[in-house]
């Protein structure tokens, strides 16, 4: 309950947006939705801020890099117009989904639907942008020069160059060749990259790792306005505590989404005080899952 | 496909060029210090140089360029800017000619030295026109960009494009018919050498230096053209949007 008051004041739409999501989780048993058709209902009839549709629907995904099975019948929905956090431990498979959803990622089975179109089609390569977790900046040019052809390619004007430069901080860096920053620094580069244009989905793969706590912050507070604006954010983490800046949280384990909840159902539930605590207590329930013979008794635990 | 992503991407690569003078030392002056070399070494054997000394001019821009190219696109795919360029609107010619252009501007350059070097430093016989040699130079050198454009999506490594040089490269040059005439090899191996871009580049020089115009020279030189096309076409083709 402390961090949930603590962080209200910093986003006024937090708690209107929380209360609506968990209001659509009541018919289900506990605030923590275990991935179902029952909660995948509930999803899409909670559509958020207008839109009728889901930024991005998955559905029975299958895919394999190279003998390796990374998801065997992975369905989700991500909302429109909000952040939604992928959280899991590294080789969970986040960055998989992420290609999945781009369009990047070779895929054995399913669909993934992004904004009404198989994702990777032609009409959303202007639509959908896709931050990698390395950043996938040119060293050899200066910051300025990266943004500039970036923005040529995807249609940008110059002043785009301008506008991204000074929403990651990297103004006054604009000179520098990439090659000479600091790790931080080029996440950042890369970052801006993928505001350049007029996303309407924008997927960051773990894009405030190596940085330090000040600039979290303002990179949070930039993903805020982004959803304020309408644009769908969906963004990997494996910092558990980056979860409280999410509006929905999708936790994943080895290829599975265990939960799939808002930050507040998430301590709510598990009865935890930091996400760290509530990961560990959902991967200790989806075990229990798996033993048919705890099943019932986890289930009651849950209710009570 | 669209002139201004190709135009962009082309400007970007020799940006990314000018921030390393010394690449750009290397590729311009490499070859005539080795050309130099050659001719320093049959100066007291005359006619020597003007036999091999052309064929020359055909094989370093080949041998550069390929080199050079195969471990740029390798970057580009390892660094993660290709599978996001391949995320946006931008369409597979526009990277590859892109590419192409960059290079072949450079070649350009390189066959400017170096054939400049030849002719009035070391003092190369050619008895066609001096511009013609720089022509096979530069349609060399494009060969070069193409094949490594297209050899860099077989290399999962550096160490692995540095490796194709000697199968991509070596091959041509000895059924080239640089060091024995063509007609003179076995019939395999001139088969062989039929299909191969090189020997065609290295007829293109010899019928200028020879002082052969028209079919001589343009044939040739056509089917080298050709080749590098084909690369570039097949270059194209091993870009993929998805990956596994």
């Amino acid at each position: 309950m402390g961090l949930q008051s603590a962080q209200s004041p910093g986003h006024p739409d937090r708690s209107a947006l929380t209360s609506g999501r968990e209001s659509a989780f009541h018919p289900v048993e506990c605030q923590v939705t275990w991935w179902d058709n029952g909660s995948m209902a509930s999803v899409s009839g909670n559509a958020a801020q207008g839109h009728d549709s889901p930024a991005v629907t998955i559905r029975d995904l299958f895919i394999r890099r190279g003998r390796t099975v990374v998801f065997d019948g992975l369905s989700l929905q991500i909302p429109r117009g909000q952040i939604t956090g992928l959280l899991g431990p590294s080789g969970c498979g986040k960055t998989t989904l992420m290609r999945a959803v781009v369009g990047v990622q070779k895929i054995h089975g399913g669909t993934v639907e992004v904004l009404g179109e198989p994702a990777g089609a032609r009409a959303l390569r202007s639509l959908v942008a896709y931050d990698t977790q390395t950043a996938s900046v040119y060293d050899d040019l200066t910051v300025r020069q990266n943004l500039n052809y970036f923005a040529r390619i995807v249609g940008a004007d110059r002043e785009a160059t301008e506008r991204v430069a000074h929403e990651v901080g990297m103004t006054s860096n604009l000179r520098s060749l990439v090659a000479n920053l600091s790790g931080g620094q080029r996440s950042r580069v890369s970052l801006a990259v993928a505001l350049l244009g007029d996303p309407e989905l924008i997927v960051l793969d773990e894009p405030t790792v190596g940085l330090d706590p000040t600039l979290r912050q303002e990179l949070w507070m930039l993903f805020r306005s982004l959803a304020q604006r309408g644009i769908t954010v969906l963004v990997t983490s494996h910092v558990m505590d980056e979860a409280l800046h999410c509006d929905r949280l999708l936790l994943m384990r080895e290829g599975k989404i265990i939960a799939d909840t808002t930050p507040t159902g998430l301590l709510k539930d598990t009865g935890t005080t930091n996400p760290d605590a509530a990961f560990l207590e959902l991967i200790a329930r989806s075990e229990q899952r798996l033993e048919p013979g705890h099943g019932k008794h986890a289930a009651q635990q849950e209710s009570s | 496909m669209s002139p201004n992503r190709t135009l962009a991407t082309t400007a970007r690569v020799l940006k990314q060029l000018s921030h390393d003078p010394r690449s750009i030392v290397l590729l311009l002056v490499a070859p005539s210090l080795l050309v130099g070399l050659f001719a320093w070494l049959f100066d007291t054997q005359p006619g020597v140089f003007d036999r091999y000394g052309g064929p020359l001019l055909a094989l370093f821009p080949f041998i550069l360029m390929f080199v050079i190219t195969s471990i740029t696109t390798l970057r580009e795919r390892r660094s993660g800017t290709l599978e996001r360029l391949m995320s946006t609107t931008m369409n597979k010619p526009d990277f590859i000619i892109g590419y192409g252009v960059a290079f072949g501007f450079m070649a350009t350059l390189q066959a400017v030295v170096t054939v400049t070097f030849a002719v009035v430093l070391c003092g190369l016989s050619v008895e066609g026109p001096v511009w013609q040699l720089g022509l096979v130079a530069v349609v060399d050198a494009i060969l070069g960009t193409a094949l490594g454009l297209f050899a860099s999506a077989f290399a999962r490594t550096e160490f692995q494009a540095v490796q194709f040089m000697p199968l991509f490269v070596f091959p041509q040059i000895i059924l080239g018919g640089l060091f024995m005439p063509r007609e003179d090899m076995p019939d395999a191996l001139e088969t062989i050498s039929d299909w191969l871009p090189l020997s065609y580049a290295i007829d293109a020089i010899n019928a200028v230096t020879a002082g052969d115009s028209g079919a001589d020279l343009f044939i040739p030189l056509g089917v080298v053209g050709a080749f590098a096309l084909a690369a570039l076409v097949l270059a194209s083709l091993t870009l993929r949007r998805k990956t596994p």
